[in-house]
């Protein structure tokens, strides 16, 4: 807490003094020689260097505003400040860098530390980093900016069956290898992993974010074993890129003080993601997709599912660019996005039939960015959500206006 | 996609997405309506005070999205997490949420007390084993009923139950409807004008009508179906032993009045001639006896339950349902063949919270209507006999009035 509260006022006295003189205030160049991949991401951001300081700071805020209704019951007019979140980085000798990432969701009901991560760089193909890093499980949890995405609702299948953001104490590799028109990318980690609050959650289900609610878990694993997640990726400078990642682990504690409690119990999570843009039509197509399996005790709640599978597709077509209300850059997108969650995949001993807890949802979206770091977007979204038991799905309609920016 | 740097026409574009974005949004369209007051079995009764709706609200948060896990003290042995679970939307339930009471075969009492009786919880928290089913225990399942319109059934006094119970069957139809005597816990608050029997009680709810009030019906529940332990119910299932609660008397008589204040179906279709010609037959065909169409509450603390008539289709009374449906288990001073009359209203939504398909009778065996008036056996039997001689017409109105049920 201490140490959280020295970098907040780190972070609040030194645009205070960028005020005073906004000439020493300096965009860090961003690296564009390269081909970036979303693992890229966390450094992959604008920041702002005051003078000669060896830090840069940055940030993004998104708020909306929301009207939301379940088969006909609303909860009104609402306005959400979803997150603000502050980046330092830090460039400590030639190839060691330091970044840090502090979030505060929906106001400061939570206040995360996403990511605080030594990076050195032996050479392009081994890098080794140690902190707390983002598992690079799929492609959202890494590339997960507000200001990147045309949606004010980040991806179900990122933050309800993937835990994004999800990142744990651990240390680990990576590296690329460059040819002339591609890229490929190595990740592995091992980590701080799961706790038994995936199976055993007020939502009832299997359910891997229910883990962040454990406050140790930056400060000890909670039995001992390490979480192993795994990345490779492989960009086309053209084509696009293509991820495929894995996370795995022990979630239970089966020993304490050592006496047996229990059997090990794994979880295995795969997950594909890919980012491509037609060249013709400069359509944006980014999707991703996962599936998790967790060993549930046999006698256990039928509602905790061994097996879950969901992911999204985006697809974003800017319908304008140039002036637009005088910014002179700006561009007009006009997006879509498909999801779906099926937390549990298993099927009802009794009937055999298919267990349901499943959502379904399409949200368009109409966004204005007067500058690339600022959207302002316009959401309408229609969600079916079945329960365990297959029931006749509730339907909810959400309308949600709102911006996200870095700063 | 030319680039158009001329500032009007974007803008002119711009605001015109903008203005068909909002014209849509503030359109009725784009949010789905509220499904009608007949189509959903949850919801308040008319009539309640402010301060009432605000007990319904708590009630329905503990009821619904009350989800016990292993840290609030969830089992260790249980059968669901929350009463959500297996009386989803308030209607029936499922068989994956079917219970299976054990030990009882006749009124002496259950000679498996010890053996984890009366229910099996047959789930367990990692680390924990399961109840099993004891060799030779006499059992029958249990499909989860319905929960609507529970407080009026609470307000009809017992004097008009035993208005409609037929014992020795001295008009001599063949139904002999009686209720259920059971020993109350002491925690229950006796109703204006109840019933006592040799220290016994007219027990009016569950398959078997073993549990006298909605607090019985609450606090066994919490205990016996998920392993928590109240202040009324304080002996923890696993264990054996006096616990400390798990959860509040707050929450549990905030989950009773819940119960209490769920509105009655409302019928759909009343006036359909097939619903009117299949009521008539219905009546005539004698399954009013047990299904007594409309009942008149007493007294209530509550004032939109008082004094009200309402129509459930039940007599709230056990009946001798033949050797089909005897599964050879009993509670209280019911026989294994007898079984409370189930209330027909919100029969016809029941695939709402059935995952789709119907599963009636006391476990669900039945899969449609037809099949749950075929099993009719016992006191059921003249009736069922007559339904099967109706015209396939004459059935098929009779079922479709059971269906606007
Ligand atoms: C494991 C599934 C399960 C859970 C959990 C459960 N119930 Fe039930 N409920 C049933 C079954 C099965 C019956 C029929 C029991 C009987 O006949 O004794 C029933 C009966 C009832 C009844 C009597 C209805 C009637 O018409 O007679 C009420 C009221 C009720 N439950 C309320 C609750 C409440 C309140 C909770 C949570 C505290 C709860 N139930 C939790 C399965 C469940
Ligand atoms: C003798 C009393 C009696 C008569 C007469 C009777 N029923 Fe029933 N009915 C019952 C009982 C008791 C049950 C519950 C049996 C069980 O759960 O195993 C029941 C169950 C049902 C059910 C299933 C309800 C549910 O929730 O699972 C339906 C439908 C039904 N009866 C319709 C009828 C029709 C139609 C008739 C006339 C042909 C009829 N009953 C005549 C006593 C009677």
């Amino acid at each position: 807490m201490k140490q959280l509260l020295a970098l907040l006022l780190l972070a609040g006295a030194l645009p205070a003094t960028a005020q005073i003189d906004p000439v020493l205030l300096r965009r860090v160049p961003r690296d564009t020689s390269r081909l970036q991949l979303n693992m890229d991401a966390v450094y992959n951001r604008p920041f702002v260097q005051p003078g000669r300081l060896p830090v840069a700071l940055g940030g993004y805020v998104e708020a909306n505003y929301q009207y939301a209704a379940t088969d006909g019951v609303s909860e009104g007019h609402q306005f959400q400040m979803r997150r603000l979140t502050l980046f330092v980085s830090s460039s400590i000798a030639k190839r060691i860098r330091f970044l840090t990432e502090i979030e505060f969701e929906d106001g400061t009901k939570e206040i995360n530390i996403e990511f605080a991560s030594v990076d050195v760089e032996f050479s392009p193909l081994l890098n080794v980093r140690g902190g707390v890093v983002m598992n690079p499980i799929g492609a959202f949890n890494q590339n997960h900016d507000g200001p990147k995405w045309e949606f004010v609702d980040r991806p179900l299948s990122a933050t309800q069956l993937l835990p994004a953001t999800w990142s744990n104490v651990g240390a680990g590799l990576y590296g690329k290898k460059f040819g002339a028109t591609w890229v490929v990318a190595y990740e592995a980690y091992l980590t701080n992993g799961f706790d038994d609050q995936i199976i055993s959650n007020t939502q009832n289900r299997t359910y891997l974010p229910a883990s962040k609610l454990n406050p140790d878990r930056f400060e000890e694993s909670f039995n001992g074993v390490p979480l192993f997640t795994g990345k490779a990726a492989l960009r086309h400078r053209r084509v696009g890129e293509v991820g495929v990642s894995y996370m795995g682990g022990v979630y239970n504690k089966f020993e304490d003080d050592g006496l047996r409690l229990d059997r090990r119990r794994g979880l295995q999570v795969w997950a594909v993601d890919l980012t491509s843009t037609v060249p013709k039509t400069r359509t944006v197509l980014t999707g991703e997709w996962a599936w998790v399996r967790v060993n549930i005790p046999d006698a256990y709640s039928p509602q905790y599912g061994q097996r879950q599978a969901g992911g999204f597709v985006d697809l974003v077509q800017p319908v304008m660019r140039g002036t637009i209300f005088g910014f002179d850059r700006a561009v007009l997108n006009a997006a879509l996005r498909l999801e779906y969650v099926d937390w549990n995949r298993d099927r009802f001993a009794e009937t055999g039939g298919l267990i349901g807890d499943e959502t379904l949802a399409v949200v368009s979206a109409v966004s204005w960015r007067p500058t690339a770091q600022t959207v302002i977007r316009l959401n309408y979204r229609r969600q079916w959500a079945r329960d365990f038991l297959g029931n006749p799905p509730a339907r909810t309609a959400a309308v949600q206006l709102g911006f996200s920016t870095y700063f | 996609m030319k680039f158009d740097s001329h500032m009007s026409k974007p803008s002119m574009r711009l605001s015109g997405l903008a203005a068909v974005w909002l014209l849509l949004a503030s359109c009725e369209l784009i949010f789905p309506q509220a499904p009608a007051d007949d189509a959903v079995l949850d919801g308040p009764v008319a009539g309640l005070t402010p301060e009432q709706h605000a007990q319904f609200l708590r009630g329905d948060v503990a009821f619904n999205d009350g989800v016990f896990t292993s840290r609030t003290g969830l089992g260790p042995v249980f059968v669901a997490a929350s009463c959500g679970s297996c009386h989803a939307g308030d209607g029936k339930g499922h068989p994956t949420t079917t219970l299976t009471r054990f030990g009882q075969v006749d009124s002496t009492g259950n000679l498996f007390l010890q053996r984890g009786g009366p229910q099996l919880q047959h789930r367990a928290l990692p680390g924990f084993q399961p109840e099993q089913l004891p060799a030779g225990a006499a059992h029958s399942r249990f499909t989860p009923p319905a929960n609507t319109g529970l407080g009026f059934l609470d307000a009809v006094p017992d004097a008009a139950l035993l208005a409609l119970a037929d014992p020795t069957d001295v008009d001599g139809d063949g139904i002999s409807g009686r209720p259920n005597w059971i020993s109350a816990p002491g925690y229950i608050t006796a109703r204006p004008g109840t019933r006592v029997q040799a220290g016994r009680y007219i027990g009016r709810y569950g398959k078997k009508a073993a549990a006298y009030d909605l607090l019985h019906q609450t606090a066994a529940a919490y205990n016996q179906d998920m392993g928590i332990v109240s202040s009324y119910e304080a002996v923890d299932a696993h264990s054996g032993q006096l616990a400390d609660p798990e959860v509040s008397n707050q929450t549990v008589l905030d989950v009773v009045a819940y119960l209490k204040m769920l509105k009655a179906p409302v019928q759909r279709e009343p006036n359909h001639p097939d619903v009117l010609t299949g009521e008539q037959a219905f009546l005539r065909i004698g399954c009013g006896k047990c299904h007594t169409p409309q009942l008149t509450t007493g007294a209530s603390p509550i004032a939109a339950l008082a004094h009200q008539t309402v129509r459930p289709y039940t007599d709230l009374l056990l009946h001798d349902m033949g050797p089909g449906l005897n599964d050879g288990y009993t509670e209280g001073t019911a026989a294994p063949a007898e079984w409370r009359t189930p209330a027909l209203w919100g029969l016809g939504l029941s695939p709402n919270s059935q995952g789709g398909t119907y599963f009636l009778l006391h476990d669900g065996r039945a899969r449609s209507i037809e099949d749950a008036i075929r099993q009719h056996g016992g006191e059921g039997q003249p009736s069922r006999e007559r339904f099967d001689s109706l015209s396939a017409e004459q059935q098929r109105q009779l079922v479709r009035f059971l269906q606007s049920l």
